[in-house]
């Protein structure tokens, strides 16, 4: 099974050995200036003290002294205020309870969508594609101005509701926990829906004939064959789902009522509210480490799972 | 970091340097930094056609925006308006405000000296800053739904919000405060009759003991949702800047809506903040000249008048009064009367070092405390 993949990586090691060097290092270089030096100019700061100034805080590595090497003035106070405070432990768990229900929720969605939409008509998938991509072509922050609207005490839910009979008095949803599930389920729905539909449409449907001719009931096949299978898709989702959910700063903000207590917005506080710089950054570099530790298990996770999508 | 990279980066840094000395050499621009909706529709045109200097105008609408932008230094702008407390006051002490060369600035001297004792507690001879616009910090709230609620409710006192028996009657109809620890901690301190302006562990020890029980009765803390909110008629009492429940107000009178809201405000008798908010010149302005010249005009009479005029604020240059509209001269949230002006506070100074870490920190337990 693996043979085939192997022998195409040789065959790229020869003449385009360097156009293909070229093309790996775009994404790094691009990796190395947006994404490593930024964060360590943020991890240099979690360990400054802070100061009034500019900027407001004491330069880790200071120059002044006139030798090749640079005065050292580091301290890791900020870490240690972080763990011995349960605000920000709570912040965290926090996070990650919200990010994880909302990810389960949209995969709950989403794959019932993914796979009517990967059986549909070829022609009609287009279509449907188009759908779940479509609310993209409205700004972001006006489509979770638009749920306040419908979720208001007032609003076209609770009058819908109303209307119908089934309740009698509007239910509170705006400004709760719950219409931050929704604005984040809603908002991020699509990309959990497109990395499924990949790998979902690229299934052989005699897979599934072979499932059926082997006395396989719908269902089970279902389980022991499309579900299997389209693992790296809910990987893929779900990382893409789950990861900028924890950091959600936006959504939060507009439809709850600032009780649920989120990582970015303890970050905003500490940044914004005491010009706490170090601190902030600290939580930053926190956040950034608890998460690569579940992101690294699951993407070698994936990579386990690519060999077996080669050999269909 | 390698020798290249060092280099590239000191000749990115050249090109920028030789940019901002082109900028500084062309007198003729200025780059205002200033709060959304806060001033005349026509006062930078006015400027321009009377200077002739192309004004480059941004707007923002948190004093951490700008506090960010000015704290990490090469802001480029000429002239920011930071709220006096703890703002302009902390950035003072960073030393990043050039100070004021009074001669160029002739119109300073018809500015109120009661404004300018105040702000000098903050910076002591008026060297750094002087006042554009002001407004206390009070409450607005929706007269039928509270009269209803509560017909002999205290409106005029801060008993509304912090009075446990008085708001838990509102709960129901919706209150907000405003997501900032230093409007809500002196206003309830001054609720529970200390000093609102202490800011020691204790005092906030005291502070947080009388809010922390009072949290499930506001639906949420935020400094921005509650206008349209208010004026929409979603909640019913709001801590707010009296200058955007003056915005509030009008709009819900302006509204066609046939349900809408009556909006009254409030300035509580046991005191409130006032917040001033500040014009000045940062040490690395390209172009302070042009900055003196916008700020002088600015504080000519009819400019500054018609300003508030259009939105609503309060100045602090007595003789521009004649030409206030009546209707905003005389309204006692606006320009307060004198037995209520004895009772406002203004000037926060800014935190001693480690009691900001421990208010923020005591704040966003408040914000996520959990309903029991």
């Amino acid at each position: 099974m693996k043979a085939p993949a192997i022998a195409r990586n040789r065959g790229g090691a020869g003449r385009g050995a360097w156009g293909r060097r070229v093309v790996l290092a775009l994404p790094f270089a691009w990796l190395l200036a947006f994404f490593l030096v930024p964060f360590l100019i943020v991890a240099t700061i979690s360990l400054a003290t802070p100061r009034v100034g500019i900027p407001p805080y004491v330069p880790v590595f200071d120059w002044s002294g006139g030798h090749l090497w640079p005065s050292i003035h580091a301290d890791l106070s900020t870490f240690s205020l972080l763990f011995q405070d349960e605000l920000y432990v709570g912040a965290y768990l926090e996070s990650l309870k919200i990010a994880g229900i909302s990810t389960l929720l949209c995969l709950l969605i989403g794959y019932p969508m993914a796979l009517g939409i990967a059986r549909a008509a070829p022609n009609r998938r287009g279509p449907l594609l188009m759908l779940v991509i479509l609310p993209f072509w409205t700004s972001f922050l006006i489509r979770v101005y638009a749920w306040m609207g419908i979720l208001k005490d007032e609003g076209l839910l609770n009058s819908l509701l109303q209307w119908l009979g089934v309740i009698h008095h509007p239910l509170v949803i705006l400004n709760t926990d719950i219409a931050i599930y929704i604005g984040i389920v809603y908002s991020y729905l699509p990309f959990m829906i497109l990395p499924l539909y990949a790998t979902l449409e690229r299934q052989d449907p005699a897979l599934l004939e072979a499932a059926a001719d082997l006395g396989a009931r719908p269902w089970r096949a279902f389980l022991s064959v499309t579900l299997p299978l389209s693992l790296p898709g809910i990987v893929a989702g779900t990382l893409v789902v789950f990861i900028p959910a924890v950091g959600e700063y936006v959504i939060p903000d507009l439809l709850g009522g600032g009780e649920t207590n989120m990582l970015g917005k303890a970050l905003w506080d500490v940044f914004a509210m005491s010009r706490d710089w170090p601190t902030a950054s600290a939580l930053a570099v926190a956040m950034l480490a608890a998460l690569v530790l579940p992101l690294a298990l699951l993407s070698r996770f994936q990579s386990r799972m690519e060999p077996a999508e080669d050999g269909k | 970091m390698s020798v290249r990279l060092l280099a590239r980066l000191a000749a990115a840094a050249l090109v920028l340097l030789a940019a901002t000395a082109a900028r500084a050499d062309d007198d003729k621009v200025l780059n205002v930094y200033n709060w959304s909706d806060y001033i005349g529709k026509d006062t930078l045109d006015r400027f321009t056609r009377e200077t002739g200097i192309k004004v480059h105008y941004d707007t923002y609408s948190d004093n951490e925006i700008l506090d960010a932008k000015l704290m990490t230094g090469q802001s480029g702008y000429d002239v920011v308006f930071p709220s006096a407390t703890p703002f302009f006051a902390q950035q003072l002490k960073a030393g990043i405000y050039r100070p004021l060369d009074l001669s160029k600035i002739p119109n300073a001297k018809g500015l109120d000296p009661q404004v300018m004792n105040s702000l000098a507690k903050v910076d002591p001879g008026n060297a750094h800053g002087l006042p554009y616009l002001m407004s206390a910090t009070g409450l607005g709230y929706n007269v039928d739904a509270i009269k209803k609620l509560m017909p002999d409710a205290p409106v005029n006192s801060w008993r509304m919000l912090f009075d446990p028996a008085v708001v838990s009657k509102f709960k129901s109809c919706g209150v907000t405060l405003l997501d900032t620890p230093t409007e809500v901690i002196p206003a309830i301190l001054a609720y529970l009759g200390h000093d609102p302006l202490e800011q020691t562990p204790a005092a906030l020890q005291t502070a947080m003991k009388a809010l922390m029980p009072l949290r499930s009765n506001y639906r949420y803390l935020n400094s921005d949702k509650y206008r349209s909110d208010l004026a929409g008629g979603d909640v019913c009492l709001s801590h707010g800047y009296v200058g955007d429940l003056v915005q509030v107000r009008n709009r819900a009178r302006e509204s066609k809506a046939a349900d809408r809201p009556n909006i009254a405000i409030v300035i509580p008798k046991e005191g409130a903040m006032v917040n001033i908010d500040v014009m000045a010149i940062p040490t690395d302005a390209p172009h302070p000249d042009a900055a003196y010249a916008f700020i002088n005009f600015l504080l000519r009479p009819d400019v500054i008048a018609d300003v508030t005029n259009q939105v609503g604020y309060a100045n602090a240059v007595p003789a521009s009064l004649q030409y206030v509209q009546p209707a905003i001269k005389s309204d006692p949230v606006i320009y307060p009367p004198a037995d209520v002006k004895a009772h406002l506070f203004s000037a926060l100074p800014p935190a001693p070092p480690g009691f900001d870490r421990l208010r923020t920190r005591a704040w966003t337990r408040f914000r996520t405390a959990k309903e029991d």
